[in-house]
């Protein structure tokens, strides 16, 4: 797991690695029993404080993601490839063909995302209610 | 980050009739990396040297690791200080100044320093008047942490170095405060790394402690306000005004939040950066905070 900090994201690190660590859960490149970094190894490489990596980690640890094992590290413990990981590649060629549709009404990529965001907003919004 | 490792009550220090430092309540928390921020001449070093009792004050009293500071070799075993200059032996070589080091620390790790040097290509037979900037800055810490410090201070470590250095160095500083042995208290007026490292501020400001605490509950504390100027002083009553801009009708607006949240929908409110509070506070030195509740075991 390679960690990176965007200090222009306007996101907290500790919110980026947290992010970092479910993306890559998300896509199969970090699997139950994978070590992560340990906090020394991190720091000293991104330079930036060590009890935000902490941080980071219990945030993972209380989602039931990760592990500490004494004495050994920090260890994922669950994927995030759940039972939606089989239909990803079905909803990806849908989102595609959403794409060409709107590029053909004449979206551009903004309006696409404006749209795009809306749309998540609303359906959160909905659920909320329900 | 419970017992306090530097604590502070009403220090001052004075030079002539011109105060450097004043009425200075801080409690600052062990464990993690403080940050002290501030313009040039508003105390950093000032308040740095109290600390490891190169100066003592004109008013007030100072505790570091719960012992007074007297200046005496005792009471500064548990403390490393890099200082401003970074001053080494310039006709001394590395190897000289680790013995230098290992004679004169009692707590002296000879393995660690060596290591660390050695990890960073810096030959021990180099004399220390030849090392570039990078590498005498590396120099001076790896002293520093050799000596097994509970409490380090630096003095604008990277003020002086280039972009890659500089990172090189933070990264170094930044795996030793990882062992959880140590405090970190850092000046500095390069936001960037303060904001990468910090998890405790320190923001001094003609001589006066303005703002202090933990770097997260100080930016969820606030918020950048954009709006109708008119509506200025509606936020007025609710919360606290750090800096105003107003432009014709748009007023651009930094708060610190008061109990209620901003509900008005005129107002786009976001979140602000460590950069954002720092500026705001520090193009207006008149505001400070008005409780600070870090401070409650002081008075």
């Amino acid at each position: 797991m390679n960690f990176e900090v965007d200090p222009r994201s306007g996101l907290p690190t500790y919110l980026q690695l947290v992010q970092q660590v479910r993306h890559a859960l998300r896509l199969g490149l970090l699997q139950p029993g994978d070590q992560l970094p340990t906090a020394r190894e991190v720091v000293a490489k991104l330079a930036i404080n060590p009890n935000t990596v902490h941080k980071a980690y219990r945030e993972l640890e209380r989602d039931g993601l990760v592990g500490v094992r004494p004495g050994q590290g920090t260890f994922v413990e669950r994927s995030l490839t759940g039972p939606g990981y089989a239909s990803l590649g079905r909803l990806r060629q849908k989102l595609a063909a959403w794409l060409a549709e709107a590029k053909a009404a004449g979206l551009d990529e903004e309006d696409i995302e404006a749209l795009f965001r809306a749309a998540v907003r609303q359906a959160a919004g909905q659920e909320g209610v329900a | 980050m419970s017992t306090a490792v530097v604590q502070t009550r009403r220090l001052g220090r004075r030079y002539g009739a011109r105060w450097a430092l004043r009425d200075c309540s801080l409690c600052l928390p062990a464990g993690g990396v403080i940050g002290l921020v501030g313009p040039n001449g508003a105390g950093k070093t000032t308040l740095l040297r109290l600390a490891v009792g190169a100066l003592r004050p004109s008013a007030g009293v100072i505790t570091v690791l719960g012992r007074a500071v007297t200046g005496r070799p005792a009471s500064l075993a548990a403390v490393g200080f890099v200082a401003q200059d970074k001053p080494l032996y310039p006709g001394f070589t590395v190897a000289e100044m680790l013995r230098f080091g290992a004679r004169l620390n009692p707590r002296w790790d000879d393995a660690l320093a060596r290591d660390r040097l050695a990890g960073l290509g810096i030959p021990l037979g180099q004399r220390a008047g030849r090392l570039s900037g990078g590498q005498r800055a590396q120099m001076a810490l790896a002293l520093a942490l050799g000596k097994r410090p509970q409490l380090l201070l630096l003095d604008e470590p990277a003020a002086s170095l280039d972009p890659l250095a500089r990172r090189q160095f933070f990264q170094t500083l930044m795996e030793a405060a990882a062992t959880g042995q140590m405090t970190v208290l850092l000046s500095s007026h390069l936001l960037d790394d303060l904001d990468r490292s910090c998890d405790y501020l320190v923001l001094l400001s003609a001589s006066r402690v303005q703002l202090a605490g933990p770097t997260e509950e100080l930016i969820a504390a606030h918020r950048a306000l954009a709006g109708p100027a008119d509506r200025v002083p509606a936020i007025e009553v609710q919360h606290t005004i750090v800096s105003a801009e107003a432009n014709g009708r748009l007023a651009r607006l930094l708060v610190r939040l008061g109990r209620r949240p901003i509900h008005d929908p005129a107002w786009t409110v976001r979140e602000v950066t460590l950069e954002e509070l720092v500026l705001a506070y520090m193009s207006h030195p008149g505001t400070s905070q008005p409780t600070q509740p870090n401070l409650e075991a002081v008075q």
